[in-house]
């Protein structure tokens, strides 16, 4: 008879038959018991227990892995619990984190989850350094530059310990990717910035003049109108009270133009740019990022080399290919960024370029040049004394093929340009 | 486990970056760019094209010190941020945690700094010291002993040496805020 232990027991039966079965699998692979053991020992961290990470954290726990850890800062919303299906409708409120670390360690015996319910951010390379293999499932690009700039920041190709393989997954409503990063040896996350979507945006002509859909209309009551009503103050697109008024005056614009379809929450979808999520996406990405890590961790067969798209948008389509390193990538390339500019353009044009540069994405960046500021942000004293360097060309405050170094807040690592003027 | 590093031996042109600048400017820049400072703090750059080295002034609005405006300098050195930056307070106070040549005794700034933290968190901290001054990790020991033993009487001789009196014996400087 079955009794509770032994169904424990055999829980990871079909994984140590695919190990024993050397046949099968990647001809490198030797079936020893130390693979076995690997699996159950190996410390892996899932990055995010979101809809990719409830799913990655339940793959994980039926593959074999037994240490596990997870964080995450968010807490429960209602609105996950379509497809975070860790959560019930009590743990509304609570940290995704630990409640998805508490319900794992309930349903698989022999798994231990250790949640961290903080940012990444607030964890050091000691950290990071103690796992064997790091899986993220995120939906923040900030992030996700984060953790792979950190990891790159760490490998250290004298000590084979230091180079943390990273396996990433991304879904945006039918359309995923899954990619393998080993850091300084295959393209990393910044090294494909460029292959982003540019942040979406209605041309301000369109919005302002001649809108043809009720996102056009959702625009103009959130860029031209809301700025006039509120002065400095910013929409906040988690109060309802902000929500409701961007609604009302999108309605009002949309009448006017005879637009249909401004609902309450295609405008908060608008301003907060969401993008609808979709359970079965992230069940094929997760899937395939803990398949991933379990040929990765046991050798077992060869492993996605290095990106794999999945588009289930238009029919069923998935493509796999090897992203090539950026030479010039600001964070794992051997040469710093060439970039051409005009030399009678001014400072705050170069700025404003740099903001607008999509595989760059910059906030509020600082210039410098060899340790020098030429404009800086923050703090209030040092902006001023350096604001009339704004006005000032290129040429007058520095010479072609100087290498300038921009921070910003989106970036967890600095971009060196080598500027040239034209 | 693969062993990634011998599997890709053959072609081992593995990427080792050289930057120019310093890794310690490199993020002092966007520590600073990055600052959010209350109404209560401000930066004064000696030499706006050093960022290496700046002042930072802490005027308290509440607490033991409000009243006072309190300068405190600040060097950050090659290490950074695996060294923190070498603060000092620039004026003769009496507090339990700031000796009388501008040590200062705040856990960030020696056993307890780590590269995660930044200047920020170094600002924040200095501020929370003067809302907050702690007996049990003196450095001026009589201003400790009297903070102890008696509140109240602590904050009689506070606002004595915030004045440019002095307590027990030994001088303050005026601090308080010009207006």
């Amino acid at each position: 008879m079955l009794t509770e232990e032994n169904i424990d027991a055999k829980r990871w039966d079909g994984i140590y038959k695919l190990l024993d079965r050397s046949s099968l699998i990647h001809p490198d692979f030797q079936p020893i018991e130390e693979i076995k053991d690997f699996v159950k020992e190996a410390k892996i961290l899932v990055i995010g227990a979101g809809g990719l990470g409830c799913e990655i954290l339940k793959n994980l726990a039926l593959s074999g892995f037994r240490d596990i850890h997870v964080i995450d800062m968010d807490t429960i919303d209602i609105s996950n619990l379509n497809r975070q299906f860790l959560f019930r409708r009590a743990d509304v409120g609570k940290s995704k984190a630990e409640t998805a670390a508490t319900f794992v360690n309930r349903r698989v015996q022999g798994v231990n989850v250790t949640p961290h319910f903080c940012k990444i951010q607030d964890k050091d390379e000691d950290f990071y350094s103690e796992f064997a293999l790091i899986i993220c499932g995120l939906d923040s690009i900030e992030a996700r530059r984060w953790i792979n700039a950190t990891l790159v920041g760490m490998a250290d190709p004298e000590s084979p310990d230091t180079m943390k393989p990273l396996i990433d997954g991304g879904t945006e409503g039918f359309k995923g990717q899954a990619r393998v990063i080993l850091p300084r040896m295959t393209s990393c996350y910044e090294c494909s910035m460029d292959m982003l979507s540019k942040p979406t945006g209605f041309p301000l002509c369109t919005i302002a003049n001649t809108p043809r859909l009720p996102e056009h209309c959702i625009e103009w009551a959130s860029v031209l109108e809301w700025p006039k009503v509120h002065g400095d103050r910013k929409a906040d697109t988690d109060d309802p009270k902000d929500i409701q008024w961007l609604y009302e005056t999108a309605l009002a614009r949309a009448k006017e133009f005879n637009i249909q379809g401004v609902t309450y929450s295609l405008t908060q979808g608008v301003v907060k740019n969401i993008i609808p999520a979709i359970a079965s996406t992230n069940a094929i990405i997760a899937a395939s990022c803990c398949n991933e890590a379990l040929k990765i961790a046991t050798t077992s067969a060869k492993y996605l080399d290095n990106y794999m798209m999945y588009t289930g948008n238009d029919s069923v389509y998935t493509y796999t290919f090897q992203h090539q390193r950026k030479d010039d990538c600001p964070v794992c390339g051997q040469s710093a960024l060439k970039l051409e500019f005009r030399g009678d353009k001014t400072l705050e044009d170069f700025i404003e370029y740099l903001k607008e540069k999509p595989d760059a994405q910059l906030k509020k960046p600082s210039v410098a040049i060899g340790g020098k500021p030429l404009y800086m942000p923050a703090p209030k004293q040092l902006e001023e004394a350096l604001r009339p360097n704004l006005e000032k060309t290129l040429k007058e405050l520095l010479s072609s093929g100087d290498e300038i170094t921009i921070t910003d807040t989106t970036l967890p690592f600095s971009l060196q340009i080598v500027l040239t003027l034209v | 486990m693969i062993n990634i590093w011998s599997l890709k031996k053959a072609n081992a042109n593995v990427a080792q970056k050289k930057p120019k600048v310093s890794a310690a400017q490199i993020r002092v820049q966007k520590d600073l760019s990055e600052l959010e400072l209350p109404k209560t703090m401000k930066t004064h750059f000696p030499v706006a094209e050093d960022l290496l080295n700046f002042e930072l002034e802490i005027s308290p609005d509440e607490g033991f010190y409000a009243g006072g405006t309190f300068k405190f300098s600040f060097a950050v050195n090659g290490n950074y941020p695996h060294e923190p930056p070498k603060v000092k307070c620039q004026q003769k106070i009496y507090h339990p945690n700031i000796d009388n040549d501008g040590n200062i005794c705040l856990n960030i700034l020696r056993e307890d700094w780590k590269p995660v933290l930044t200047l920020n968190s170094v600002m924040v901290g200095l501020q929370y010291l003067l809302l907050e001054p702690n007996a049990d990790d003196p450095l001026n020991k009589s201003a400790a002993e009297d903070l102890r033993s008696n509140r109240k009487n602590f904050e009689i001789n506070v606002r004595r040496s915030l004045g440019g009196g002095s307590v027990s014996g030994f001088q303050y400087d005026n601090v308080l805020t010009k207006k």
